[in-house]
C-alpha cells in the first residue's frame, strides 16, 4: 500500500522532471547544433592536410625554381647541391634502382607466400603465420637500417668481396623484406576472393592444386594482386631510413646495384641534418626533391585504386 | 491465399466477440489516445502505407497483424516518428496524439518518444548493466539524482515483473541475461520514462515458448496503466492479448 | 594403343603432382623466408645489443663514450612526443570518424573527405615532415621542438585513426542506436552514451597501434628536427627534444663499432616498448570481441 502510493508519486515525478528539464533543454539544443559543426571541422583537418602538403610542396619548389630551370632540374644528370649541381636524374635513379631490387625481391616472395596462404595452408597454419608476417610489417625501419648494415651488408661482403659498406643491394633487400607482408596479404585476400565454384571447376577435371593456382585463382585475382604491388612500389619509392642508413649518401646515376647510391628521401634527410639555412637554394631544393616524389607516390596510390576499384566491379 | 482469408475471418471474429465484452466493462476508458487519419508513407517512390485511419484506444492493447512486409513495422514507427531515421520517407496526413498533430514542427520527437515509447522486434540492451539500461532513458532527460533513479529502476523492473530474479544482479551486464529477461529488461528501460503509449514490434519473435508466455502475461498487466500497440504476426499471440486488432494488407488497413 | 596411351597419361599424371608437391615446398619455403629474416633481426639485435643494456644505460642521457651512453632521453621523448600524438590524434580522429559514419550527408565534399583520407595514408612520411617544417617549425614558429613533432607525426597518423575509428563505430549494431532513438535520445546524446562507449574498444585498439608506428617513425622527426644529443629533459611543448629512433639512427651511423652494440641496445628497448603496446592492443580486443 505504501509502495504503491509511493511509486504513484514517482510516475508523476519522471514526467513532471522531464517537462522541467524541457526548459533546459535549449542548451542541449545548442550542443545538438555545435557538434556536427564541431566534427566537420576535425574532419576539414585531413583536408586542410592536404592541401597544407600540396601548398607547401608548391611554393617552396616554385621558389626553388626562380634560382633553378626546371628544365636543368629534371634532364641534368649531376647533384651536387653543395657547389650548386641541381640535376635530380642520380636521386630518381637511386630511388629506381632500390625500388627495383626491392620489388624483385618482395614480389616473388610475397606472391608465393600469398598462395601458400590462401590454397595450402590449412587454418590453424594460417593464424600462425599471417601475424608473425604482420610482425614485418610493424619492425620500425630505423630498425631495418641498423640490419641492413650491420648483418645484410657485411654478410653479403662474404659473397660480393668488393661490395662497399654503402650500396643499393642491401638496402634494396631489406626494403624488399619490408614490404613483403603488404604484397603477401593483400595478394592473399584477392585470392580469397575469388570463387570457390571456379576452383571446384577446375578440380573436377581433375587438375592438380599447382594447376588451379596457375589457371584459375591467379587470373581471376589478378588485378587485386597488380594493386596490392603497386601500393607496395609506393611504400618503396617512399621509404627513407633503410636507404639512408645503408645505401650511403653518393648521388650516382648507376644501375650497378653493389654502388654507393643516394634516393631522394636519403638526400632530404642529408640536407635535413646538414647546415642548411632557411630560404637557401638547398633549403628550397627539398622541397622541389620532395614533390618529385610526393607525385610518384601518388600517381602510384592512383593506379592501385583505379585497379581496385575495377576489381571490386567483377564480383 | 486462402490461409490469408482464413485469417482474415479470424480476426473478424475476433473483433466482433472481444471489443463487446471490453466495452461495457470499461466504458469510460474507450476514448483513444492516439488518432491516425488519412495516413500515407512512402520510401523514396516506393509508397508504404495507402490511406491508414486508426484509432489507438486509451489503456487498451491493440494488436496489429498481417503478412510481412505489409507495413505493420511501418506503420507502428511512424506513431513515434522513427520511420524518419530513413532519410528518404515522406508522409502525408494526420496523427494525433492527445489532440496534438505529432508532425507539426513545435511537437519534438524526443518528446515525442518519452511519451510513446518503443520496444523492439530483437531484444536490444545497450552493452551497460541492468541498472544503466534502466536508468538511461531518466538520465537523458536530466535525471541524476541517484535516489530517484533508484526508486525509478526498482519501480520500472518491478512494472515488467522481472525485479525478483535481477534485484541482486542489477550491477552485472545485461549482456549476459537469457533472450526473455532482456527483452523484459528493454521493456523495463521503456516504462522507465512513464509513457503513455508502448509500442511493441513483434516483441516475442526471438523468444522460446515460455518466455514468449512471461511477456504476455506482461502485457495483459501493463495495459492497466499502459496504452499498447502490439506488432504481431501470430494471429493467437493477437487474439490472446488484444483488446482491438488491426489487419494491414499491402500497406492498407483492413479491418 | 589404347594401353600406350593410358601408360602416357599416368606418366603425365605423376609429373603433374609431383610439380604439385614440389611447388607447395617451395611456396612453403617462399613463406618462409619473411619469418627467418624476423628470426635473424631479432637474433641479430639481441646479441648486439643485450650487452650494453642496463640499468644505467635506460637511467643515463648521450655521451661521447659509447659505455656511458644511454637512452633516457629518448625514451623519456618518445613517451612525451606519443601524449602529444595521442591527444591530437584520437580527438581529431574520432571526431572525423563520428562526422563521416553519423553525420556526414551523401554528397561529393564527403566522397572527397574519404578519398582524401585514403590518400593521405599513401603520402610518405618523409612528406608529412616538409609539412611540419613548413607550417609548425617555421609559419607558426615553434621551432624544433616537441609541439612542432608532435604535431606533425598526429597528422601522420591521423589517417589509420580515423579508419580504425570509422570501423569501430560502424560495427556497433544499428538496434541499440534505434533503442537510444526510441528512447527520445537526441542524436549526440545517443553517440555520446551508446556509440563511442560500444565503439572504445575499437577505437583504443586501432589508436595504439597507430601509435605504435608512430613511435618507430624517424624520418619525419629528423626534418623537423629532433635534436641528437640533449642532456636534460624537456620541460615545456616548446622544449628541445629528442626519441629513440633518432638515437639509434644517430649511433648507427656512427664508424666505431662499440657505437653499433649501443644501437642494438636501444633497438631492444623500442621494440620491448612496441611489444608492450601490441600486447594491450592485443588484450584490449581480446577482452572485448565477442561483445555484440
Amino acid at each position: 500500500m505504501d509502495k504503491g502510493l509511493q511509486s504513484e508519486g514517482n510516475m508523476i515525478d519522471v514526467q513532471q522532471m522531464i517537462e522541467n528539464n524541457k526548459k533546459k533543454k535549449t542548451v542541449g539544443e545548442r550542443i545538438e547544433k555545435i557538434i556536427p559543426f564541431f566534427l566537420l571541422l576535425c574532419a576539414a583537418v585531413s583536408v586542410l592536410t592536404t592541401l597544407g602538403i600540396l601548398f607547401t610542396l608548391l611554393r617552396e619548389s616554385i621558389g626553388f625554381f626562380s634560382d633553378v630551370s626546371i628544365v636543368n632540374f629534371y634532364t641534368g644528370t649531376n647533384w651536387s647541391p653543395w657547389s650548386g649541381e641541381y640535376g635530380v636524374a642520380p636521386l630518381i635513379g637511386g630511388t629506381l634502382l632500390v625500388t627495383l631490387i626491392a620489388t624483385l625481391v618482395a614480389v616473388p616472395l610475397g606472391l608465393m607466400a600469398a598462395i601458400f596462404l590462401s590454397e595450402y595452408a590449412n587454418d590453424k597454419v594460417r593464424r600462425i603465420i599471417k601475424p608473425i608476417l604482420e610482425v614485418l610489417a610493424g619492425i620500425p625501419t630505423v630498425v631495418y637500417g641498423y640490419f641492413a648494415l650491420t648483418f645484410i651488408t657485411p654478410m653479403f661482403q662474404s659473397i660480393i668481396p668488393d661490395l662497399g659498406i654503402f650500396n643499393a643491394l642491401s638496402a634494396g633487400v631489406v626494403v624488399g623484406i619490408m614490404i613483403i607482408p603488404m604484397v603477401a596479404s593483400l595478394s592473399e585476400d584477392a585470392m580469397n576472393s575469388v570463387p570457390n565454384a571456379l576452383r571446384e571447376g577446375a578440380y573436377g577435371l581433375g587438375a592438380t592444386k599447382l594447376e588451379v593456382v596457375f589457371k584459375v585463382v591467379l587470373p581471376a585475382a589478378l588485378s587485386g594482386i597488380v594493386a596490392s604491388i603497386v601500393l607496395a612500389i609506393s611504400r618503396a619509392i617512399g621509404e627513407t631510413m633503410i636507404v639512408t642508413i645503408a645505401a650511403g649518401a653518393t648521388p650516382n646515376l648507376t644501375f650497378n646495384p653493389t654502388e654507393s647510391i643516394q634516393t631522394m628521401t636519403a638526400f632530404i634527410v642529408q640536407a635535413a641534418t646538414g647546415d642548411t639555412t632557411f630560404g637557401s637554394t638547398i633549403y628550397y631544393s627539398l622541397y622541389a626533391v620532395g614533390m618529385t616524389l610526393f607525385v610518384f607516390t601518388l600517381v602510384m596510390n592512383l593506379i592501385a585504386q583505379y585497379i581496385s576499384r575495377k576489381f571490386r566491379e567483377e564480383y | 491465399m486462402s490461409k490469408v482469408m482464413e485469417e482474415k475471418t479470424n480476426v473478424r471474429n475476433e473483433q466482433t466477440k472481444k471489443p463487446e465484452v471490453k466495452s461495457e466493462v470499461k466504458k469510460e476508458k474507450t476514448n483513444s489516445i492516439i488518432e491516425v487519419n488519412d495516413l500515407n508513407l512512402w520510401y523514396g517512390s516506393d509508397q508504404a502505407l495507402y490511406e491508414v485511419s486508426m484509432d489507438i484506444p486509451q489503456e487498451r492493447v491493440t494488436a496489429i497483424i498481417g503478412p510481412s512486409g505489409c507495413g505493420k513495422s511501418t506503420f507502428l514507427k511512424t506513431l513515434n516518428r522513427m520511420v524518419e531515421m530513413v532519410p528518404i520517407v515522406k508522409t502525408s496526413g494526420s496523427i494525433k496524439y492527445r489532440e496534438q498533430d505529432i508532425f507539426s514542427s513545435k511537437f519534438k520527437e524526443e518528446y515525442l518518444r518519452t511519451k510513446v515509447g518503443m520496444v523492439f522486434q530483437k531484444p536490444n540492451p545497450f552493452p551497460k548493466s541492468i541498472y544503466d539500461n534502466v536508468a538511461y532513458g531518466p538520465r537523458i532527460h536530466g535525471v541524476k539524482k541517484k535516489e530517484i533513479l533508484d526508486q525509478i529502476v526498482e519501480k520500472s523492473l518491478k512494472g515488467a515483473a522481472i525485479w525478483d530474479e535481477l534485484k541482486d544482479r542489477l550491477h552485472e551486464n545485461a549482456y549476459g541475461l537469457s533472450g526473455g529477461q532482456q527483452q523484459r529488461v528493454c521493456i523495463a528501460r521503456a516504462l522507465a520514462v512513464e509513457p503513455d503509449v508502448i509500442l511493441m514490434d513483434e516483441p516475442t519473435s526471438a523468444l522460446d515458448p515460455i518466455s514468449t508466455a512471461k511477456v504476455e502475461e506482461l502485457v495483459q498487466e501493463l495495459k492497466e496503466k499502459y496504452s499498447i500497440v502490439i506488432v504481431t504476426h501470430n494471429m493467437q499471440q493477437a487474439a490472446r492479448i488484444s483488446d482491438k486488432t488491426a489487419f494491414f494488407l499491402n500497406g492498407e488497413l483492413i479491418e | 594403343m589404347l594401353g600406350q596411351n593410358e601408360q602416357n597419361m599416368k606418366k603425365r599424371m605423376e609429373g603433374r603432382v609431383a610439380a604439385n608437391k614440389i611447388s607447395m615446398v617451395l611456396f612453403g619455403l617462399a613463406t618462409a623466408v619473411g619469418l627467418i629474416v624476423l628470426v635473424l633481426l631479432f637474433y641479430r639485435v639481441l646479441t648486439q645489443g643485450v650487452g650494453y643494456l642496463s640499468l644505467d644505460y635506460i637511467l643515463n642521457f648521450p655521451a661521447p663514450y659509447p659505455e656511458e651512453a644511454g637512452i633516457y632521453a629518448g625514451l623519456i621523448g618518445s613517451i612525451f612526443l606519443m601524449i602529444i600524438v595521442a591527444v591530437f590524434a584520437i580527438i581529431i580522429g574520432v571526431a572525423t570518424a563520428i562526422y563521416l559514419e553519423e553525420y556526414a550527408p551523401q554528397n561529393r565534399f564527403t566522397d572527397f573527405i574519404r578519398v582524401n583520407i585514403q590518400n593521405l595514408a599513401g603520402v610518405p612520411s618523409i612528406v608529412f615532415g616538409l609539412l611540419g617544417l613548413t607550417f609548425f617549425v617555421y609559419m607558426f614558429s615553434f621551432g624544433y621542438t616537441l609541439l612542432a613533432g608532435g604535431l606533425t607525426m598526429a597528422l601522420l597518423i591521423l589517417p589509420v585513426i580515423v579508419v580504425a575509428a570509422q570501423e569501430a563505430v560502424r560495427s556497433v549494431p544499428s538496434e541499440i542506436k534505434e533503442a537510444s532513438y526510441g528512447m527520445g535520445a537526441s542524436k549526440w546524446q545517443t553517440i555520446a552514451r551508446v556509440v563511442l562507449p560500444a565503439a572504445i574498444p575499437g577505437i583504443l585498439t586501432g589508436a595504439i597501434i597507430a601509435l605504435s608506428r608512430a613511435i618507430g617513425e624517424t624520418a619525419p622527426l629528423i626534418i623537423v628536427g629532433a635534436a641528437t644529443a640533449i642532456y636534460t629533459l624537456p620541460d615545456s611543448l616548446l622544449a628541445k627534444y629528442t626519441v629513440m629512433p633518432i638515437q639509434i639512427y644517430n649511433w648507427t651511423g656512427r664508424p666505431q663499432e662499440e657505437w653499433q652494440y649501443v644501437a642494438g641496445a636501444g633497438i631492444i628497448i623500442l621494440l620491448a616498448v612496441l611489444l608492450l603496446m601490441n600486447s594491450i592492443a592485443v588484450l584490449i580486443r581480446n577482452k572485448y570481441q565477442r561483445r555484440f
